[in-house]
């Protein structure tokens, strides 16, 4: 396992605007004709947090993501990156200001190979443009070989060099996985939203996938959302816990105190019928 | 390094656009053969050297420039186009009017070579970027058919407007290739009369296909340079997964836009050439007809490779051809003998007014169908037979073979 070099991986720590949180979801509400998605949800996620949201199936969890990275439009309420509203922006516009995601069901460029999935990923961080390519020598060649590097260095992390030339498709489940969160790292993100990075993996599946996320965190110092299904990880890893139901937040806090709270149970579990 | 001399050591050698020695060899043995055909010095290629086939050959590079357009639009960014040949209709009124000669009823401005070609596509560049934004907010089947207007838009336009096109039936004459610096009489360059260059004396077809191999070489660099840097890989993104795409920062209006402009830039250049190549065209040559050829030419040749399109072009374009040499082949035989082999022929000719048979060598109305139709029943056999039994076109059946002989004697 070699710890990345500084050469990909982002300046965090600089100057910090008048903002208080890197991101800030306030108040969205979010209906797809009449069905309620979101109902008024708020959070906050600090720079280098390790923010997790959990909720059974259907509690908003992918819409939320969603919502951050501009695919849906929420009715009412605030996002805002670096207390700089970002409600509204096209999604191209919101990766750019540095929010990389995974998906649930991967969303990979299925007949592209690993490297040029990864090299997508350097898009936002490229600036070639369409005349440079289709001269190539000069600045094309250059930044070519320059994302090339980066590029290795992700394959490296995430141990998937055997498979660097194979087109995605023909990969297994869990190795797709892993591409897919190398393109996330190749943008170089400040917000890395995970969307169940271990769900339909084996153990050791888990176990690896687990040790790369901790690993962005303390060498990457990537600020995170997870959502997930898996409690025995998101109990592990992550700094706080938000727990939706049913587009509603009933609870959020540090996972010990989530374990606690009557409210998740209930979701979770159900009640007791009064008799 | 002794033992292994061909590892790759930096990645400038790896992303190289012929990155193997075998490759680097092929290329060149592959050029050199193309640039020596018409000086019939390459044992086995002489009867390439004759005049009629070297036409097809130079028709060939054109289709090609074209397809390439069509293969950034189609093959990389995904985009279903079937108005490709409205783009080199406008690419070829572009040039004769910028290169044609003026007269009482035709517009014209009779300017030289490195003026309307270049031009021809940067104007289809400009009308595609004008187009697509409306084009690509609707996608697959539906883009197809918007795509479809623009064909026949463009044809009732380019019937119309006589003075730039010379009107249905008629059409006009275009410039030839002669490289002029302004408008003097005598070119740099004439490549369409025959006569000596450097002392080897050469046809005017030969010229032209010197140069329309030059054109296609350069146009194959462009599209492989395309293709392997940023703005392939964005295209290739919005292809297979649009919102995941967007997601990573691909603007997808603005990237399907530049897709639209780049291919029709190829397909202005290609109206152009095939203009002076033909010297006349007429406005219903930019048919739907035209545009179906190139949509045969990708998947035919294997949809999503440079390499595939090459293939494509060459078997499209070289088909007619074939089939008009074979029918001509089994004609003889039907009134050469009486054998076996001739009767299956007759099943297929028909020589004369009361011989049924496929495909008729009577010129006129007869039974059968002339060649020309027949060539059009045969792409869309070929479409469908491609489509079901090898969707990955030529290119796919050469990676089969390639991977049979890599393995061999194992299956795999």
């Amino acid at each position: 396992m070699t710890a990345p070099g500084s050469s990909f991986g982002t300046s965090h720590g600089a100057a910090r605007g008048d903002h208080d949180h890197l991101l800030e979801f306030e108040d969205v509400h979010l209906s797809f004709k009449g069905i309620t998605a979101l109902d008024d949800v708020s959070f906050t996620v600090d720079e280098g947090e390790l923010f997790a949201v959990i909720g059974p199936n259907g509690a908003g969890k992918t819409s939320t993501f969603n919502c951050i990275n501009g695919v849906y439009k929420p009715q009412e309420g605030t996002i805002r990156w670096k207390g700089e509203d970002i409600l509204g922006r096209r999604p191209d516009r919101i990766a750019e200001l540095g929010v990389a995601r995974t998906f649930q069901n991967i969303e990979l460029f299925a007949h592209m190979t690993v490297l040029e999935n990864i090299l997508l990923g350097r898009h936002i961080r490229t600036k070639t443009s369409w005349w440079d390519g289709a001269i190539w020598v000069g600045p094309a060649k250059r930044e070519e070989l320059a994302s090339r590097a980066a590029a290795e260095d992700i394959i490296d992390f995430l141990e998937i060099a055997r498979w660097r030339k194979y087109p995605v498709a023909m990969l297994p489940y869990g190795v797709q996985k892993r591409v897919e969160l190398g393109r996330a790292l190749a943008m170089e993100p400040e917000l890395l939203l995970l969307d169940e990075p271990v769900a339909g993996m084996n153990l050791e599946e888990t176990e690896d996938m687990a040790r790369f996320i901790l690993d962005i965190r303390e060498e990457l110092r990537i600020s995170m959302i997870l959502v997930e299904h898996d409690m025995g990880l998101v109990m592990d890893i992550a700094d706080r816990v938000m727990v939706l139901d049913f587009g509603e937040r009933i609870a959020i806090g540090p996972p010990a105190e989530i374990q606690r709270n009557p409210n998740v149970i209930k979701a979770y579990l159900g009640e007791e019928m009064e008799t | 390094m002794r033992s292994r001399p061909r590892l790759y050591t930096s990645y400038a050698s790896e992303v190289a656009l012929l990155p193997t020695w075998t490759q680097k060899t092929a290329a060149l043995v592959f050029l050199l053969c193309l640039a020596l055909i018409p000086f019939d010095v390459v044992p086995g290629l002489s009867f390439l050297a004759d005049s009629d086939w070297l036409t097809i050959l130079s028709r060939v590079a054109v289709y090609a420039i074209g397809a390439l357009g069509l293969h950034i639009l189609s093959g990389l960014a995904g985009q279903v186009s079937l108005g490709h040949a409205f783009f080199v209709g406008v690419g070829a009124y572009t040039a004769v009017i910028l290169g044609g000669e003026a007269s009482r009823t035709l517009w014209g401005l009779a300017l030289p070579i490195w003026i309307w070609l270049p031009a021809s596509g940067l104007v289809a560049a400009l009308v595609g970027a004008l187009i697509a934004p409306v084009a690509v907010r609707v996608r697959g089947i539906y883009l197809a058919i918007v795509t479809l207007g623009l064909v026949f838009i463009g044809e009732w336009i380019f019937r119309s407007v006589v003075a730039m096109t010379g009107g249905a039936q008629a059409g006009r004459e275009f410039p030839a290739f002669a490289l002029r610096i302004w408008k003097e009489d005598t070119p740099f360059l004439d490549f369409s009369t025959d006569g000596p260059w450097f002392g080897i004396e050469m046809t005017s077809e030969a010229k032209t296909y010197l140069l329309l191999v030059v054109f296609l070489v350069v146009a194959i660099i462009v599209a492989k340079n395309i293709q392997r840097t940023r703005i392939g890989r964005a295209f290739m993104s919005i292809r297979d997964r649009d919102i995941a795409a967007e997601v990573m920062g691909v603007a997808d209006t603005r990237n399907k836009v530049i897709a639209f402009a780049l291919s029709s830039a190829f397909a202005g250049v290609t109206g152009a050439l095939l203009g002076a190549f033909l010297g006349r065209l007429v406005p219903e040559g930019f048919s739907l007809l035209m545009s179906i050829q190139f949509v045969a030419i990708l998947l035919i040749g294997g949809l999503g490779t440079v390499s595939g399109t090459l293939l494509g072009a060459a078997f499209v374009i070289i088909l007619p051809r074939l089939v008009q040499d074979f029918t001509g082949l089994l004609a003889s035989t039907v009134e050469s003998g009486t054998g076996l082999l001739s009767t299956i022929s007759g099943v297929f000719v028909s020589t004369g007014m009361e011989d049924p048979g496929i495909v008729s060598t009577l010129p006129g109305t007869s039974p059968g169908l002339n060649v020309a139709q027949f060539n059009v029943v045969l792409y869309g056999l070929l479409l469908i037979g491609f489509l079901i039994f090898e969707p990955l076109g030529l290119y796919g059946i050469w990676i089969r073979i390639r991977n049979y002989w890599k393995s061999w004697p194992f299956t795999y």
